[in-house]
């Protein structure tokens, strides 16, 4: 895939609708389009720069920007390693070369396989379970290289795939607030939603 | 852009550097202090955009509510009473930290980068700087340089981050296609992958940029600043007019740069302006006459030349009288060119069939006649109607004044288009017509539509009919040379009735205004003025006068095809390539009795040439040129010109005394002291005022009621004969029916086409796009073509195969296709298209 399939293109046009201004849409539907191909290809930034009436140059500078948007290729499960302060002082260096190790790449690569991508990263707000990783943005403390292992494993098994979405998912849930009445029933209650931990269902009133 | 709002007092007063300074409100304070002689440091502030503060260099203190602090003078307006110091302790040591954190990264390469000399960074480091840097580290490294376009370059080690370029891709051009990628330290200016910066209006950003990050292709590595010599001209690859500075280097033009030219073109170019000097340097030049032996034409002297050219003439006109002697062309010529071959031919062998237009013009009498506007009036407007070719494509620089007006002072554009053109997305109202029923649309645009008319919904015309306002501007040219010039008169006619109208010509060559003011058209005597009404003041300075009215480009061309032309002069015309009906053309050329042609290259047309005259280029000579204000310029030179060329002008003297007759002319000044004398709508617009420095600008004939303080060499005494006004009788259009089964022909220019200056420019003439003819969606999907591919054209002239594009902006039942596409043998609009026609129709086929 490349360009937003259809139902993604949906949820496009129902963000742009969101905002007075289109071009207030350009992160959430840089995200669809990201959830879609699990990072931003190329045809995927044209197709969105299409809705908005910008140049790909315009969504390719505004997507560069930011380090949780990817113009070139990552695995499905994004790991990333925290070496800030309170992780260094825990192991943090320790913990992302024994994963530079065990899956035998280098900060920023991609294993062969197209399983995972390692990253080192800044402080991601879990100093009280020091060394910390996230995978997709879902966290994992005290990890010890024994447990990043068996994480490693679960994850590539597909154990953990009801808690560890693949890479681009922001969220299972689909939001409905505000979107349009002309909203699909589909689009509105979302797919659906993994009993896993944090699986609550939000239901707003007075979008039924 | 400027900041200011209406109900603010007009002044303010400041304290700069402890003098009391006058300002205007709301203007930036570095603007300001410019103003009162303080230049404030900068890279990333330009008077012609938005201010970003970005760069952080021209920080000074400017006292508020706690004292002073430091603050960017480009972002701070003025106020009343405002304190500011721009060479304290403070602010040195600000410039001193910018500066040296600018350089943490900029590349000492100055010796190899073709900025150097030239360079703000290099100035301002010098000159505001600390001297020494406290990094040591190693600098980032980029691949250097990348290609942004075909035209532009880029080194990102250089880049300083001050957002000019992309501001101006943004803000100026209105075409977004290069931006900052990534952030921090890695962040570096770039194009969508594989979305090259292919705007018109790229090379501006290499002026602009304030270190080599931005590089010329054509100039990379050619010349070094302070070996470069200059002199202010004005760039002819169109009638816009734009004020550059020539540039040289060893007698070989190097560069053109865009002068700030406040009523034209604020300081921009076009691309296909900026690099076309490398047409002058051409070694396809003609550098001495060509008379024809044989099948060859063969190098010859000036005076074996002239001789076998002023034999042709004479007879010619001695044998079937000077109906018989035709002259073709003359837009691209200086005004003192044009003068003295309508004095030539008018004057001297007293024909009248001279037209400077070739066919894809205007009537001399309408586009004269006319209330004129100047490009100031049109953007200051109540709106702004567009009966005209696609802006963007023949009058770049006019398309970013009308652009700017729409968007940032929200002037209301209203287009009347067979297609839809560059301006379309900033049109409040794009109304399309079908080819041969512009009158119609523009009947109604006037008068209030009742019904749908010409394929534009009726709502649609009222609610544009609304926005015109009290004093529109209508831009007027040629939207399509497959539709006929009575078609497009009698729409201007209509359009003539709106209140408080007036008319911007969007005649594309450079100086066709000029050429028109100087007589160069049937009908027509120079000064604006009709060959009836001005035959009595100039008999008395003219030897001999035409009897009547003479052909048009398309009655000589006819003539010329049945024998009744015995010398056709050729001025800088091509009209096998220009002229949209080809056959017409190339049967006029074969049945002339005698072709001379005055030419810098070798056309089609100068080709089969008797005669072969080589005339100075651009840069070459001097002299003056107009444009599509009727605003006066002067033109420099800068080298001397190739092989044994002569300026048009000396041409036309050497021939006329060949021919016994005086021109009095041995200067190009001598030129213009006559032009002034003798033109009407010139008066008082003399040698000396144009080389007053407060014309630079240049001024638009006829001067006001005030004419400027200073007198020329005094004015003739008879009274002047009055200027041409539009009589507003427009000729009766008959349409043909359409049938079912054909589509009605759209033929416009693109900006890099066959033309023979930008294909012997090779830096633009390898931007040349293919042919290609597209249609509406529905149209090709009836033929089952609905993703495009390969078609047949017919018309009753030709057929040819060609590629189909489909395009939602070309309404149904037409087809649109470039007339000045690079020639696939036949394969083009002008074999399709008969000029007796309003309009042409043409089936498509699959092949």
């Amino acid at each position: 895939m490349a360009r937003l399939n259809a139902d993604n293109e949906k949820r496009a046009r129902d963000l742009i609708a969101l905002y007075p201004e289109s071009r207030s849409s350009l992160i959430p539907m840089l995200h669809v389009a990201q959830e879609q191909d699990g990072w931003l290809m190329p045809d995927a930034i044209a197709h969105v720069a299409e809705l908005l009436d910008l140049t790909a140059a315009e969504v390719y500078g505004t997507a560069s920007f930011y380090d949780m948007f990817f113009t070139h290729p990552v695995g499905r499960h994004l790991v990333s390693v925290c070496t800030n302060i309170a992780c260094l002082l825990n192991g943090g260096f320790e913990l992302l070369e024994h994963a530079e190790k065990s899956l035998g790449v280098s900060g920023g690569g991609t294993t062969h396989d197209g399983e995972f991508t390692l990253e080192e990263v800044e402080c991601i707000a879990l100093c009280g379970e020091a060394p910390c990783l996230a995978v997709n943005w879902r966290f994992f403390g005290s990890v010890t290289p024994e447990r990043f292992d068996t994480l490693m494993a679960d994850l590539r098994s597909g154990a953990l795939a009801d808690e560890v979405p693949p890479h681009g998912t922001l969220c299972r849930v689909r939001r409905s607030v505000g979107l349009p009445a002309a909203a699909t029933p589909e689009s509105v209650t979302g797919p659906e939603v993994p009993s896993a931990p944090g699986g609550g269902r939000p239901q707003s009133p007075g979008t039924t | 852009m400027a900041e200011q709002t209406e109900n603010k007092p007009d002044t303010v007063t400041i304290t700069l550097d402890g003098k009391r300074v006058t300002a205007k409100p709301g203007e930036m304070l570095i603007a300001a202090a410019e103003r009162a002689g303080v230049y404030i440091p900068r890279f990333c502030y330009h008077p012609r955009m938005r201010p970003v503060g970005m760069c952080r260099m021209c920080l000074v203190e400017v006292k508020g509510p706690r004292g002073f602090g430091l603050a960017p003078a480009c972002f701070i307006p003025t106020s009343e009473g405002q304190e500011v110091v721009t060479t304290s302790p403070t602010v040195k040591k600000a410039q001193d930290g910018v500066l040296e954190f600018l350089l943490v990264n900029h590349p000492l390469d100055c010796p190899v980068c073709d900025k150097g000399g030239e360079c703000p960074l290099q100035d301002q480091t010098v000159a505001f700087g600390p001297g020494e840097t406290r990094f040591v580290e190693e600098k980032r490294h980029w691949a250097k340089p990348i290609a942004l376009s075909d035209l532009v370059y880029l080194d990102r080690e250089r880049c300083i981050q001050c957002d000019r370029c992309t501001r101006f891709a943004d803000e100026v051009a209105g075409d977004p296609l290069i931006e900052f990628v990534g952030r921090g330290d890695s962040i570096e200016v770039n194009t969508f992958p594989d979305q090259p910066f292919s705007s018109y209006f790229s090379g501006n950003t290499v002026q602009l940029c304030p270190v080599g990050a931005l590089l010329a292709r054509p100039y990379r590595f050619k010349a070094r600043p302070w070996d470069l010599e200059q002199v202010e001209s004005t760039c002819t690859m169109c009638s816009v007019g734009c004020r550059i500075a020539v540039q040289s280097s060893s007698n070989e033009l190097t560069r053109y740069l865009g002068v700030d030219s406040e009523p034209v073109n604020h300081g921009w170019l076009c691309d296909q302006g900026r690099f076309s000097y490398q047409y002058v340097n051409s070694d396809e030049r003609i550098s001495s006459p060509l008379v024809r032996k044989g099948d060859e034409l063969v190098e010859c002297s000036w005076g074996e030349a002239l001789a076998a050219t002023a034999k042709a003439l004479e007879s010619a006109k001695a044998v079937h009288g000077p109906g018989a002697v035709a002259v073709l062309g003359g837009a691209r010529l200086a005004n003192e060119d044009a003068y003295a071959w309508a004095k030539l031919a008018k004057g001297v062998l007293g024909t009248d069939n001279v037209d400077a237009q070739l066919g894809d013009g205007l009537p001399a009498e309408l586009v004269l006649g006319l209330p004129r506007a100047t490009i100031d009036e049109a953007c200051a407007a109540s709106a702004i109607v567009l009966l005209a070719p696609d802006i963007k494509e023949e009058l770049p620089v006019l398309y970013l004044r009308l652009r700017e007006a729409a968007v940032d002072k929200g002037v209301p554009l209203v287009e009347l288009t067979p297609q839809s053109t560059g301006l379309s997305r900033y049109a409040k109202a794009s109304l399309s017509y079908r080819p041969g029923e512009a009158a119609l649309l523009a009947k109604a645009l006037v008068d209030g539509a009742t019904g749908d008319v010409a394929g534009s919904k009726a709502a649609a015309v009222n609610g544009a009919r609304a926005l015109l306002g009290d004093n529109p501007v209508v831009v007027l040219g040629r939207p399509s040379v497959a539709e006929s010039a009575a078609s497009i008169t009698a729409a201007a006619a209509a359009l003539a009735g709106l209140p408080g109208v007036r008319f911007l010509p969007a005649l594309r060559r450079a100086n066709v205004m000029g050429a028109l003011d100087m007589g160069l058209a049937p009908g027509i005597l120079p000064g604006r003025v009709s060959l009836d009404a001005g035959r009595d003041w100039f008999s008395s300075v003219w030897t001999t006068l035409p009897t009547g009215a003479g052909l048009d480009a398309a009655g000589i061309l006819s003539a010329a095809a049945e024998g009744r032309i015995q010398a056709l002069v050729l001025l800088g015309a091509d009209p096998a390539a220009d002229f949209p009906d080809r056959q017409l053309a190339r049967q006029a050329l074969a049945g002339a009795g005698f072709v001379v042609a005055v030419d810098a290259f070798l056309t089609e047309s100068s080709r089969q040439a008797d005669v072969v005259l080589p005339a100075a280029a651009f840069a070459e000579r001097h002299g003056t040129t107009t444009n599509i204000e009727g605003r006066i310029t002067s033109l420099g030179q800068k080298i001397v010109p190739n092989g044994v060329s002569w300026p048009d002008w000396m041409i036309a003297v050497e021939l006329a005394a060949r021919l016994g007759t005086e021109l009095g002319f041995e200067t190009v000044e001598q030129v213009w002291d006559e032009v002034e004398r003798v033109a009407p709508s010139h008066a008082g617009i003399t040698c000396a005022l144009l080389a007053d420095r407060r014309f630079r600008d240049g001024v638009t004939a006829p001067l006001g009621a005030a004419p400027p303080a200073i007198t020329g060499t005094g004015s003739a005494p008879a009274p002047r004969p009055a200027l041409l006004a539009f009589s507003g009788e427009a000729p009766a259009v008959s349409l043909p029916p359409l049938d079912a089964y054909s589509l009605r022909l759209v033929s416009r220019r693109t900006l890099y086409g066959n033309g023979t200056l930008v294909q012997h420019a090779p830096g633009l003439a390898a931007l040349a796009k293919s042919p290609c003819a597209r249609a509406n969606p529905s149209d090709l999907d009836r033929l089952g073509m609905g993703k495009g591919g390969q078609v047949r054209v017919r018309s009753n002239r030709a057929n040819f195969l060609i590629d189909a594009e489909p395009d939602p902006g070309v309404p149904r039942g037409s087809l649109s296709l470039a007339f000045n596409s690079v020639d696939l043998e036949g394969s083009d609009a002008g074999a399709l298209i008969d000029a007796d026609a309003v309009v042409t129709d043409v089936r498509v086929e699959t092949p």
